[in-house]
């Protein structure tokens, strides 16, 4: 085989329409950190996009098995991105393994680019692989770029002297400099970027650097002119120089914000647990605001977080679903004594261990559900990363103003997905309020309630004249002594469910997110799918199809305006990463005959896989 | 501060209104009783102290005092009062439950609250029974205990709560029985005035499921047979008249019993040193028979409070919108 080659497969179609690119390897060859590195990039050029880590549980999983793939998707385009895409435009394969599990998402006639080092019988049987895909045709609808990466990138780094591991080490940002020149992206950005980060080790700096130059130029160099339109710039309209932010990252944000805007700390605890413990990773960073609390496990974390807005700051903790199964009592505690407390659940597979890194929405019975006793909590859900910012501020005000445990469901998509992030306007946001209490306490009585919202009064231990004790125990309404009386027990259950259920009167009425207010089909998603639903829905009604889509960020109380939306189509049907979780709620709220699209793969929806569904969905009910 | 803190404070004041519902004879009415005095004697306002507790009838404590009280749920008191000290430091919280909750479904809580040394004062009524429940074996209770749950009698072996907790790393470890109404005040007292986590081992009665279980301990008239008070740099004798004494064998590390009359010199007998881990942990391993069991601060040496390590004081957020947007 040539060392290098420019297959030109299928003819090259390219416009200007939305770019894929998918980074695939080892998770120990720095795919995350090249695809995040692109993303930077994608957002200098100002173009609207949208990106997806897909990798293991595992942290080093063996180099070159099939399991220990790591990949990293991104999309960009001048106009809107909902989603990482389907399929890519351009794959970047590491070794066999990679470029085995991850062809299936290249575009027929895509740009496939291959480290051709571990291309031996070693990396071949690693991958189970009969035939080296490389010489056996089968990669021929493909643009194939091969390069020796280990080779050229030590060659390269020569001048370093540089042992042949720690020279190795580079090669992804050797790859990076390649797809760089792909897509005509300079490369000082990143330069500058390596000079930063590696300030305490200029040599590590110098060394990635010299390879991202030594990729770009070798790709200048072979001419890959085949795919030179991909180099066409795509401006996203009225977009400055936007950021990156992740769901989590935004989370974070969204979190100090609380802090900032109620004037008081807020104390994070939680318990390392994939995917949500990068969360404490990005609030631990902050030096003021926040007090973190890495505690022993799951139940100290919720118990201490409830133990600070005992205390009148506002506990927040996260898991993910196995977390949020032991928080339950706690949890049920709060609703007994009516504390605020925020409970993120970064969904993941389940049940149990399941799949720690792969998204699900499974979790969502159990949010609403899932405690001992009556004990309704507000559920919300973010549909986007930009949306993780104001769902936090959202569970703040619903947490304190109703004085209630809120839970705030996310999944492992969201908190890793990235896109591009427009600052809010932080002057427009209004104040969190604590309450204060004038110092006498004669009269106070804990658990008597705001006629409005039903809420009791928040009054934290320190303020003057009005020490009372609280507690699991059934409290008598009004005075909160332990009370056993049979009256008083039904009256507190309906006070406890009536407060939730007023939320609802707060919070904005739900409206058609795409699509005609009247219909044949009605789609409505929660949570992180928002992307793929919106996108397909408005694919279809460009072609005329009456299809409408509603996504819930509240999902107890449900909110206004679904009943009437659901009367106003023949035809409703929810998308979940469940088995119809959230279908059985509308059906057993509304007596609708709601059906369901479900997925439980571990992987976000395909846009083409719901453009599918609903048309099959919109044939049936034209035939 | 307020207005309460002008005039003398009297356990009176820090009593509640509500009706004690503890068993007549409960050890834990003599614990009440005296925790009122101390914190009387503390000074501190109703209002800037705060009562923590698991389940159990021990917990049930904070429902009986003035302070500010949180009944939370079985075996998490210790890490919800952690949040409370993280959310307002300069709270005084204490934390009260019984053996099945600091032992055993909050065993890991205990020793977490321990080794960070979160500025809390823990006081495990210790009466080697599960009484809310009617009367099941405990993490403490001895080997062979009948039992509704053990009606052949108990085979594992105990947890020796102070043991643990020094095993934990605690730094302040004392011990106290609720009958003796004039030694329990001063351990309380020295629990109270350590900065950090101070663990209190108070071996408490439970005159239904378990009466006696600590035999003369908490009897008033031959508990000095059957323990030892420790203070800090003096001689550990004990016994009615004082004469008998504890001899510490370095060979073996482990204190032995003699009778002070029978000892070449009173030199030989052991002082107490709360400052040594070493002894502390050999004083802990006392037991009855054969040895007193040894009352007062086993061991208290100071080490930086969790909460003042982190860098967290008062309440307030140190963030204003300008700190948002430089932040963003």
């Amino acid at each position: 085989m040539a060392e290098t080659a420019v297959a030109s497969g299928a003819a090259d179609t390219a416009r200007k329409t939305p770019l894929v690119v998918r980074f695939a390897g080892d998770s120990g060859d720095g795919i995350q950190l090249a695809g995040l590195e692109f993303a930077k990039s994608t957002a200098e050029a100002k173009s609207d996009f949208m990106t997806f880590p897909d990798y293991p549980a595992e942290i080093r999983a063996p180099a070159g098995t099939l399991f220990g793939v790591s990949a990293y998707q991104i999309q960009f385009d001048s106009d809107e991105v909902l989603t990482p895409g389907d399929e890519a435009d351009v794959l970047v394969a590491f070794n066999p393994a990679a470029l085995k599990t991850n062809l299936q998402n290249l575009k027929a006639g895509g740009v496939l680019v291959v480290d051709e080092t571990h291309f031996d019988n070693r990396g071949l049987k690693k991958a189970k692989l009969e035939t080296n895909p490389l010489e056996d045709g089968s990669l021929d609808g493909y643009q194939l770029i091969t390069a020796d990466v280990v080779k050229r990138t030590i060659e390269a780094l020569a001048p370093l002297e540089l042992g042949r591991k720690q020279a190795t080490r580079a090669k992804n940002f050797w790859v990076l400099g390649l797809v760089y020149w792909l897509f005509g992206r300079p490369v000082e950005p990143t330069e500058a970027w390596l000079k930063s980060k590696f300030r305490k080790t200029p040599e590590v700096a110098e060394a990635n650097t010299m390879a991202l130059k030594a990729g770009h130029a070798y790709a200048e160099t072979i001419e890959l002119s085949a795919v030179r339109d991909y180099a066409e710039p795509r401006v996203a309209k009225g977009k400055n120089r936007s950021r990156i932010i992740s769901g989590t990252q935004a989370m974070a944000y969204g979190i100090a914000a609380i802090s900032a805007l109620g004037k008081r700390d807020v104390v994070y605890c939680s318990y390392p647990i994939t995917p949500a413990s990068i969360l404490l990773h990005a609030l631990a960073r902050f030096e003021a605001g926040i007090r973190t609390f890495q505690a022993e496990d799951e139940i100290a974390a919720v118990s201490a977080a409830l133990g600070a807005s005992y205390a009148g700051s506002l506990g927040i903790t996260a898991s993910s679903g196995p977390g949020l199964s032991l928080k339950t009592e706690a949890m049920g505690l709060g609703v007994s004594v009516e504390l605020p407390l925020i409970v993120i659940d970064v969904q993941r597979g389940g049940p149990s261990t399941g799949m720690p890194t792969k998204p699900e929405q499974s979790d969502l019975s159990m949010a609403v559900y899932g405690r001992h006793g009556e004990a309704p909590v507000p559920v919300l859900a973010p549909a986007t990363p930009d949306e993780c910012f104001w769902i936090m501020l959202e569970a703040a005000r619903a947490a304190i103003d109703a004085m209630t445990p809120v839970i705030v469901l996310s999944d492992a998509y969201l908190a890793n997905a990235a896109s591009d992030w427009e600052l809010p306007d932080i002057d427009a946001i209004p104040d969190i309020d604590w309450p204060e209490h004038e110092p006498n306490g004669a009269d106070f009585e804990p658990f008597a309630r705001d006629p409005e919202t039903l809420a009791r009064p928040w009054v934290a231990p320190g303020t003057p004249g009005h020490a009372h004790r609280i507690g699991g125990i059934e409290k008598s309404s009004g005075s909160g002594h332990i009370s056993y009386d049979p009256d008083n027990h039904e009256e507190m259950t309906r006070l406890r469910a009536e407060k939730i259920d007023r939320l609802a009167a707060r919070w904005p009425e739900v409206t058609i997110e795409d699509g005609p207010e009247d219909g044949d089909l009605l789609v409505i998603g929660w949570g992180s799918t928002y992307g793929s639903i919106a996108q397909a829905v408005r694919e279809l009604n460009a072609e005329g199809k009456r299809i409408a889509h509603v996504h819930l960020r509240h999902l107890n109380p449900l909110p206004r305006g679904l009943p009437e939306l659901l009367d106003r189509f023949p035809h409703a049907v929810t998308v979940e990463l469940n088995t119809g979780q959230l279908c059985s709620m509308l059906r057993s709220a509304y007596l609708k005959p709601v059906e369901c699209i479900s997925q439980v793969n571990g992987q976000p929806f395909q846009v083409s896989k719901l453009r599918d569904e609903f048309t099959r969905r919109l044939e049936a009910l034209a035939t | 501060m307020n207005i309460m803190d002008v005039k003398q404070l009297s356990a009176n004041d820090f009593g509640s209104d509500q009706e004690v519902r503890w068993c007549p004879g409960c050890g834990d009415y003599a614990i009440l009783k005296v925790v009122k005095t101390v914190l009387a004697d503390i000074g501190r306002s109703p209002d800037e102290v705060v009562f923590v507790a698991g389940i159990g009838c021990a917990a049930r404590f904070p429902y009986y005092l003035s302070t500010y009280g949180f009944h939370t749920i079985h075996g998490r008191a210790a890490a919800v009062a952690t949040g409370v000290k993280l959310a307002n430091p300069d709270l005084d919280v204490w934390v009260v439950g019984g053996d099945g909750d600091f032992m055993s479904i909050g065993g890991n809580h205990t020793l977490h609250a321990l080794r960070r040394n979160v500025d809390l004062n823990l006081l495990l009524f210790n009466n080697a029974i599960y009484g809310l429940t009617k009367g099941q074996y405990s993490p403490t209770s001895p080997v062979g205990t009948r039992s509704p749950s053990t009606p052949g009698g108990s085979v594992e072996q105990p947890v020796n709560a102070a043991s643990f907790a020094l095993g934990a790393g605690a730094k302040f470890v004392a011990r106290g029985a609720d009958t003796l109404q004039t030694h329990l005040p001063g351990v309380l007292k020295r629990a109270h005035d350590y900065r950090g986590a101070s663990f209190v081992e108070i071996l408490q009665n439970c005159i239904v499921y378990h009466d006696g279980a600590f035999g003369a301990i908490n009897d008033r008239s031959e508990s000095q047979n059957v323990t030892v008070r420790l203070e800090h740099g003096q001689p550990m004798l004990f016994g009615k008249e004082n004469d008998k004494a504890l001899v510490f064998n370095e060979q073996k590390g482990t204190f032995e019993v003699a009778e002070l009359s029978q000892l070449d010199s009173e030199t030989n007998v052991a002082v107490h040193d709360e400052t040594n881990i070493d002894r502390a942990f050999a004083l802990a391993q006392m037991e009855q028979p054969g040895h007193p069991v040894p009352l007062g601060v086993l061991y208290a040496e100071p080490c930086p409070d969790f909460v003042e390590a982190r860098g967290f004081t008062g309440t307030r957020s140190a963030w204003d919108r300008d700190a948002l947007k430089a932040l963003l």
